[in-house]
């Protein structure tokens, strides 16, 4: 139990709460108004839309719009990528990890090393072999080539929290389940997949969110609309003319891209913090 | 229902460690037998054993009569009852129970398995929590879904690991009851861990002692505290345990601590020439003189007490005393082995809760030599080991097991008669 605050320290930690909260969140509503001003009043100077317009995300969803393909297929790329590389690491990060946690084989450790190693690594002094990899095996801006990269970089993290799920689940729920008449597989899914679900849905999240935030591989890997994602699509907005700036429909794009994230989290957000394996084992 | 062989078992882990040295042991169909012994002997791990989560490294285990070695936990048929009872937390009571039966998928009937899990829960008083989720539960209650999660199957045998043990005093007395009433009235053959030498006992038919992954002694409670083979098992069993005295001989009589007696002819026979031997007496065989006579061949003598625990029931005196240093070793390593940590040296008695004996008294106390036990010194071997009489009071303990079975089911047809 925590002592109640004093009045004194309520103050000084609310004004700290408050501080932090528009540090971080002033660049994002500051995307979320400006994605609704109007081109000629993008310059305005103001923090709200002197009037509030849809004309960004006009231009950027509805057909005629001038970035619509551009962003749409962008779109459809980021959603379709991302998934298949968060189910793919998901499944595989769920299968080693429960063996990393349960079973003693030779080259575990080292697993769990190459992991970490291959997560800390930085992503650009590997993006320029890839490319020219990519650009002899045929897998340049395709799926599948941002796909690879990606799994590159959900299935370490993946790997790691899912270890460290699977070695909570305490280890007699398997053999209790396996004296009871159940094969290995039936233990592990009647007995420790229903446990692992909520850390499941955790590293899920995080793998989705590190492929959909990528720029380095979107950008390098990819050269038109067939594979290329979102965050380096809107590199290539352009403005009306020449010299327009396309900031309207790239803060417009910004905006539909981080729903997708609020929701999931929202969402998820109930199996994430969920208690489940409580009552399992004494309490 | 069936009889539990094991012949002969190594367990030897992949660091060379032998948990398990070569234990053999013949379960009877429908036996209560337990396995005690200090942290670290093996019994949990001869359990686990026998139940197949750990692998055997040699030797043979046998249940009613076909060879288990190889076998999968899921095909020998056993049920287990598991330390942090291993609920499914993510299931109801109900399902919880139902578990086993559900995972032989086609072998019952919806209707069955309904009926099946309600008179399991009726046997446990589970019935008002059949819906609830194991962390809802308290621990007396998780403990009773585990048990009610063994006995839904016809297993050939129950396996428990220490089943009590995190329950409060109170509860674990009323749940050890519980589980001597349940193995009765169903006679299934039942192999029991613990630790707790009362556990042991009150609920074994049979007790094997283990210590270091050697099997000690198997027989009756009542013979392993009449008769233990040596040192070890009978410092284990009793509480408070028994007292370890040097006794050095010559000319027929036996010195100890507090005095000088005739050794009855017996003893001096079992001791053979030795001139130095550890006497072990029970705190009970003590008696203070100021309430009971000194029976014939009694040996009185005074002694200065240092601390008394009156416990309404009885009243525990300690006397402090000189060790002999040639046994001084010996009884520390003892000790080691039974986990407990003696910081002096001193002897309990056990008297009437009407004695008046309170702390700094000289007490005036008398025993009757002929209950003393008689260690070698150098192998700890009880040298008063008296084959015969322990033969004697395993087989009458044998017979009572059967008689108490036998009124079981007889009792079991009458109400199934009766219903």
């Amino acid at each position: 139990m925590r002592a109640a605050l004093t009045a004194r320290q309520r103050f000084w930690w609310t004004v700290i709460a408050v501080v932090v909260i528009v540090f971080a969140l002033f660049p994002v509503a500051s995307i979320v108004a400006t994605s609704f001003k109007s081109s000629s009043e993008i310059n305005s100077g103001t923090f709200l839309p002197p009037h509030w317009s849809t004309e960004n995300y006009e231009q950027i969803l509805s057909s005629g719009g001038s970035a619509q393909t551009l962003f749409l297929s962008a779109l459809r790329n980021s959603i379709g990528i991302s998934l298949i590389s968060t189910l793919i690491a998901v499944v595989l990060a769920t299968l080693a990890a429960y063996a990393i946690a349960r079973l003693d084989f030779p080259g575990k450790r080292l697993i769990l090393t190459t992991a970490l190693a291959v997560s800390i690594f930085p992503v650009v002094s590997i993006v320029t072999p890839l490319f020219n990899l990519w650009r002899n095996i045929g897998l340049y801006d395709t799926w599948l080539g941002l796909i690879i990269p990606y799994l590159s970089l959900t299935l370490p993290i993946s790997i790691w929290t899912l270890a460290a799920f699977f070695r909570q689940i305490p280890w007699e729920l398997e053999q209790a389940a396996e004296v009871d008449g159940a094969t290995p597989w039936q233990a592990f899914r009647k007995a420790i997949v229903p446990l692992a679900a909520p850390g499941v849905f955790t590293t899920a999240l995080i793998a989705f969110f590190i492929a959909w935030n990528d720029f380095v591989y979107g950008i390098s890997l990819t050269s038109t609309d067939r594979a290329r994602p979102v965050p380096a699509a809107l590199a290539f907005f352009t403005g009306a003319s020449y010299f327009d700036q396309p900031t309207g429909a790239i803060s417009a794009a910004a905006v539909v891209v981080t729903v997708p994230v609020v929701i999931l989290v929202v969402l998820f957000q109930r199996q994430i913090v969920s208690g489940l394996t409580q009552g399992a084992v004494k309490g | 229902m069936a009889s539990i062989d094991v012949k002969n078992i190594v367990k030897e882990y992949g660091d060379g460690f032998l948990a398990v040295k070569g234990i053999s042991l013949d379960i009877a169909d429908g036996e209560f037998m337990i396995l005690v012994g200090p942290s670290g002997c093996g019994k949990s791990t001869l359990l686990r054993m026998i139940v197949g989560l750990e692998d055997i490294t040699d030797g043979e285990l046998l249940i009613g009569g076909e060879r288990m070695n190889e076998k999968a936990p899921r095909d020998r048929n056993l049920a287990m009852v598991f330390q942090n009872y291993a609920l499914y937390p993510h299931l109801t009571v109900r399902e919880n129970i139902a578990f086993p039966l559900r995972l032989h998928r086609g072998e019952f009937s919806e209707e069955e398995i309904r009926t099946r899990v309600e008179r399991a829960a009726d046997m446990l008083e589970l019935n008002d929590h059949l819906d609830r989720k194991p962390a809802n539960l308290s621990g007396g209650q998780r403990q009773r879904v585990a048990m009610g999660r063994a006995i839904v199957r016809n297993a050939q045998a129950f396996l428990f690991d220490e089943p009590l043990s995190n329950l409060d005093a109170k509860l674990r007395g009323q749940m050890r009851t519980e589980i001597a009433r349940l193995q009765r009235s169903l006679a299934t053959t039942t192999v029991y861990v613990t630790h707790d030498q009362t556990e042991a006992m009150t609920l074994g038919d049979r007790v094997a002692v283990l210590s270091a992954g050697e099997l000690q002694q198997v027989a009756s409670p009542r013979a392993l505290y009449e008769q233990p083979v040596n040192l070890f098992v009978a410092g284990f069993i009793g509480s408070p345990p028994m007292n370890f005295l040097p006794g050095e001989l010559g000319g027929g009589k036996i010195r100890l601590p507090f005095g000088e007696f005739d050794l009855p002819d017996r003893i001096a026979k079992a001791a053979g020439d030795r001139s130095l031997v550890i006497v072990g007496i029970r705190p009970e065989a003590f008696e203070d003189a100021r309430l009971t006579q000194p029976r014939d061949g009694a040996f009185q003598f005074e002694a200065g007490v240092d601390v008394t625990e009156w416990l309404g029931s009885e009243l525990y005196a300690y006397v402090p005393f000189q060790t002999h240093e040639a046994v001084e070793a010996k009884l520390a390593e003892l000790e080691r082995q039974l986990d407990s940590e003696a910081l002096r040296t001193q002897f309990v008695v056990n008297l009437d809760s009407a004695s008046r004996v309170r702390d700094g008294d000289t007490a005036s106390l008398w025993f009757d030599p002929a209950k003393m036990l008689v260690f070698d010194p150098e192998s700890t071997v009880n040298l008063t080991y008296d084959e015969t009489e322990a033969t004697r009071l395993d087989e009458e303990n044998e017979a009572d097991r059967k008689a108490s079975i036998e009124r079981a089911r007889a009792r079991a047809s009458k109400e199934g008669a009766a219903a």
